[in-house]
């Protein structure tokens, strides 16, 4: 790929980022490919050097915030006739209960995500305080000379410490696992603003 | 090296490419390669970064018919570099106490 085809498929990629920024984020990489090829190095292998576009494209999107991707999706590109107002005004309380759905929709798969690793930590501090009591209580039985029951609470005690340890482990991978996770779902919904939807609606 | 660590090393790694003269995006990562690895895309967004919090200031000069931008370091960013080197002087007396007992002749 030339530095002309990587600038080009940087810019129809970033599409509905503002038009400033994308100058910005264009010239940064056309100057450091320029800056290389002064150095010697090809331009074919100046461009192989920052890696594949669509991942630069990708680090791009997810380093932007998603407010300023929806402001400039909502931007109005010439402005609105007065029908239009009217219209807009009118029509509010379908278009706004859409977008207060959509928004619904987002914010609970964040709640559900997240109430799963609130139940798991939940799940394993109660093991381990059944551990601790457990422990203690046979302690205090073993005392009132209650030998069998004793013996019983320390097994349930050794039990609950035991499934404590193994859910901390597994609680980790889960909290590591949603965050991760949360992180993917955030950049597809942002991947929804930017892009070469955008660009064909500015060329139409 | 753990990722948040890494982080916050390359504003100032950044900042210490500038510091003694004006430098420009390629310089820069060539002049970091030696001591830590940086991607063009997350240099932009740390010279962002830094130039909202006045840390640097940009400006365009001509090279070879074309354009370049400089980068110059301001008194909050030297200000920065030297919040770093006295924090550090507290992380370096914490190592030697980590690994105190690695010294077999002390």
């Amino acid at each position: 790929m030339n530095k002309q085809e990587f600038l080009q498929r940087l810019r129809s990629g970033l599409t509905g980022l503002p038009q400033e920024d994308i100058e910005d984020r264009v010239s940064f990489y056309d100057e450091l490919i320029d800056d290389k090829m002064e150095e010697g190095v090809s331009e074919e292998e100046a461009v192989r050097q920052i890696g594949p576009v669509d991942d630069v494209i990708s680090q791009i999107i997810s380093d932007t915030p998603l407010t300023k991707l929806v402001r400039e999706k909502v931007k109005p590109k010439r402005s609105l006739q007065a029908w239009e107002i009217v219209l807009l005004i009118l029509g509010a309380p379908i278009w706004l209960s859409l977008l207060i759905a959509l928004i619904s929709v987002i914010l609970s798969v964040y709640i559900v995500l997240w109430s799963v690793i609130i139940s798991l930590w939940t799940v394993m501090a109660v093991l381990a305080v059944s551990a601790v009591m457990c422990i203690v209580g046979t302690v205090v039985i073993a005392a009132s000379g209650n030998g069998m029951t004793a013996i019983m609470a320390l097994g349930t005690g050794m039990l609950c410490a035991g499934m404590a340890i193994f859910m901390f482990f597994g609680s980790l991978a889960a909290t590591k696992g949603v965050i991760w996770l949360t992180k993917r779902f955030a950049l597809w919904i942002k991947s929804l603003f930017v892009g070469k939807e955008g660009q064909h609606e500015q060329n139409s | 090296m753990d990722i948040q660590l890494k982080r916050g090393l390359l504003d100032v790694c950044v900042l210490a490419a500038i510091k003694d003269q004006d430098s420009y995006g390629y310089r820069i990562i060539k002049d970091m390669k030696p001591y830590i690895e940086i991607s063009e895309s997350t240099l932009y967004t740390i010279l962002k970064r830094l130039e909202a919090a006045h840390m640097l200031t940009v400006r365009k000069a001509e090279h070879n018919g074309r354009l370049r931008k400089y980068y110059h370091i301001t008194d909050e960013g030297l200000g920065r570099i030297e919040d770093f080197k006295q924090e550090w002087r507290e992380v370096m007396s914490i190592y030697r106490f980590v690994t105190k007992e690695d010294e077999p002749d002390e």
